[in-house]
């Protein structure tokens, strides 16, 4: 009876240990990349923290293709990664129909909020509350009442982005002008810093005195060229504010890292949808930047999106801005 | 006479080529503390040992055969059509539109519907630029690349405005009825009877369409009149004047026939594979097209061949990506060594095998 009970329970540990070594978590980014001192690399700055802390190691892939999309997260799910994390909506589709079919794995995906499956955590961002905050920022930081915009690539949202920051600009300067530029019409647009530094010229010669980017690699043209010209600028996604220290007015956070860490640790239920943080960054590189008291007046509207009685108008829920075209 | 037989220019010329890019790229995957033999091993075990990796592999080859013999046509008649992305882009739209708003009660019309919306989309966002070159001059390689950029616009257009449903956000259509998913390599093994075969793989009947399209373009080329005329305006356009040949007319049709191929490579990618019209979904094959069409000399064989060589280059790639470290962009680096040995370069590799070859018939 002992000896019998021995064996089951080496075997049981045995077991354990076998499917402890094969459960290394995975994160997938998307085409854009994963240094693009934004979105993904945020995404892949959580996978290091929790590699860091746990000690454990991750797999990690650069998709190339549209249908290596699928391929990977088939493979991934075969080879027995999990938990598996996805960066980007452009998942959603493949989700749908390659979850269901690997039940025992848990599948992580941020900036999708609309699917419903037992395995499957989603992370969902409100952008454009993130966006009116520095938009309150830029216009209390303008000087000439004219702010700009670079998006990446002309899609909902970023879109999203951009309404919420022209939301935050009329909030604090009703006359202020808004300058609102997309970088392009395809993935490309993710990746073109010298056409962000033109648009930031051209709005610079419109009169703009901050401009807003939230167009990932595009970006650090935008940060680059506003520090040239002498002008302030937001950073997106990850704390940009270094890149350009003295000239980046603050980072709309979105912390795409701690909605990383949280899958790979994956406590609690898996199911269900996450609300992750959003938010504006303040460090050393700002601090001259922004003043107390404009730090107060954003944290009074931040208190009060949390408590309802301010609400930011979601490009995403009808497809139009009532202050913005684009 | 020729230097060398013809079998060497056709089987040695681009087996040296590939060996040379081979050996390059070993350097490189070394540089960066990998083995070179582990990850080739890789490539061939992910690719041609898995029945899902000849999948993938035929399904990016089907893409870069229709370019492929979209920019063969229009190299024939001296055409330098680099304007495969674009067309491909609006093949994609003619797609989108045939399977979304007609009802197809069965693939195998809906195949044949998008076959032709993808093709008359191409064709005319080949005919435009053919036009301004045949009746205005501007010049073909400036438009057509121009028209890239126009084509990108207009399917961004209409797939963030028009086409794409409430409330969604990735800038695609909705999903294409059921009806018109065209059937997998993996439904057809399953039709006799073969289970798990291709699972997953995205391969479909579009491959055999574009078979047909080699014999197709063979037959235009070498077997009638209109290929004779192609072909003599491309070796000579005021001979093939004089001869009686319109260069309108032989610049318009070639170019639209050419347009009319890239358009199609839309049915694999589009009906085929994600079964909704997404942006970006042509991802280049339109330029690797230009260099499948020089590795396979502009010769349907020579393109089906060359066009396999890029989808196992393309699967591998995926695996090489999947299972090591190796950044995807030092990947995207070895595909373009090899388009450049193969098609920049074969002079490098000509010239010393002539050379041998010269010395060998020497008594």
């Amino acid at each position: 009876m002992n000896f019998m009970k021995s064996i089951l329970g080496s075997a049981a540990a045995l077991a354990i240990g076998a499917s402890a070594a094969v459960a290394d978590p995975a994160i997938i980014f998307d085409l854009g990349g994963k240094f693009d001192k934004s979105f993904n690399e945020t995404a892949f700055n959580g996978a290091q923290r929790w590699a860091e802390e746990t000690g454990g190691s991750f797999r990690e892939i650069e998709l190339q293709t549209e249908a290596g999309r699928e391929q990977a997260l088939r493979r991934l799910a075969e080879a027995g990664s999990n938990p598996i994390v996805m960066t980007g909506f452009m998942f959603a589709d493949v989700l749908s129909k390659v979850a269901p079919e690997y039940p025992d794995t848990r599948f992580g995906v941020i900036d999708v909020g609309w699917l419903d499956m037992p395995n499957l955590r989603q992370y969902i961002f409100n952008e454009h509350e993130g966006s009116y905050l520095v938009g309150m920022l830029a216009a209390m930081a303008s000087k000439t009442g004219t702010v700009g915009f670079v998006g990446g690539q002309d899609i909902g949202l970023i879109r999203r982005f951009g309404c919420g920051y022209a939301q935050g600009v009329l909030a604090v300067n009703p006359n202020a002008s808004i300058i609102a530029n997309m970088t392009g019409t395809t993935g490309a647009a993710w990746n073109d810093p010298v056409k962000g530094g033109e648009l930031t010229k051209a709005q610079i010669s419109q009169g703009a005195d901050v401009v807003f980017a939230a167009a990932g690699g595009t970006g650090i043209g935008v940060l680059q060229t506003a520090a040239d010209e002498g002008i302030l600028s937001i950073g997106v996604d990850m704390n940009q504010n270094h890149l350009q220290p003295g000239s980046v007015l603050t980072t709309m956070l979105k912390r795409v890292d701690n909605a990383v860490y949280d899958a790979f640790k994956g406590n609690g239920d898996w199911a269900g949808t996450m609300q992750g943080v959003v938010g504006y960054a303040m460090d050393e590189h700002n601090a001259s930047l922004v003043t107390a008291d404009m730090q107060a007046k954003v944290n009074a509207a931040e208190a009060s999106i949390k408590s309802g009685t301010l609400s930011v108008h979601d490009y995403m829920s009808d497809d139009s801005c009532p202050v913005l075209s684009f | 006479m020729d230097v060398m037989p013809k079998w060497a220019d056709v089987v040695l010329v681009p087996l040296f080529s590939l060996i040379l890019a081979a050996l390059l790229s070993a350097l490189l995957i070394l540089a960066i503390g990998e083995s070179p033999t582990e990850a080739f091993m890789l490539m061939i075990e992910g690719t041609l040992f898995r029945s899902a990796g000849w999948g993938y592999m035929l399904y990016y080859a089907t893409n870069f055969i229709f370019t492929g013999l979209a920019v063969s046509v229009a190299f024939h008649a001296s055409l330098f059509n680099i304007g495969g992305e674009g067309q491909a882009m609006m093949g994609g739209l003619g797609v989108g539109l045939v399977c979304l708003f007609i009802p197809w009660p069965h693939w195998s019309l809906a195949i044949i519907g998008a076959s032709m919306g993808a093709a008359i989309f191409g064709m005319i966002w080949a005919g435009l630029p053919a036009y301004l070159q045949a009746k205005r001059g501007s010049h073909i390689v400036i438009t057509t690349i121009m028209f890239n950029f126009i084509a990108a616009g207009v399917l961004n257009f209409f797939l963030v405005g028009p086409l794409k449903p409430a409330g969604s956000m990735a800038p695609a259509t909705a999903n294409f009825p059921t009806a018109t998913h065209l059937p997998t390599f993996e439904d057809m093994a399953q039709l006799f009877g073969i289970e798990k075969m291709f699972r997953s793989a995205p391969a479909n009947v579009s491959f055999f369409i574009a078979l047909l399209a080699c014999v197709g373009v063979w037959y235009l080329i070498w077997r009638s009149p209109l290929g004779y005329e192609i072909r003599a305006f491309g070796k000579s356009g005021p001979a093939a004047r004089y001869a009686g040949v319109g260069s309108v007319k032989i610049i318009m049709i070639t170019m639209m026939i050419s347009g009319a191929l890239c358009g199609m490579m839309a049915i694999n990618t589009t009906q085929g594979e994600s079964e909704r019209l997404i942006l970006n979904f042509t991802e280049g094959a339109g330029f690797i097209g230009i260099a499948v069409a020089l590795m396979g000399r502009s010769h349907p064989l020579g393109v089906l061949l060359a066009a396999l060589l890029f989808g196992f280059l393309y699967q591998g790639g995926a695996e090489l990506a999947l299972w090591t470290k190796i950044p995807r962009e030092l990947i995207v680096v070895i595909q373009a060594l090899v388009i450049l040995f193969t098609g920049a370069l074969t002079m490098m590799v000509r010239a010393p095998l002539e050379q041998l070859f010269l010395a060998l018939r020497r008594p």
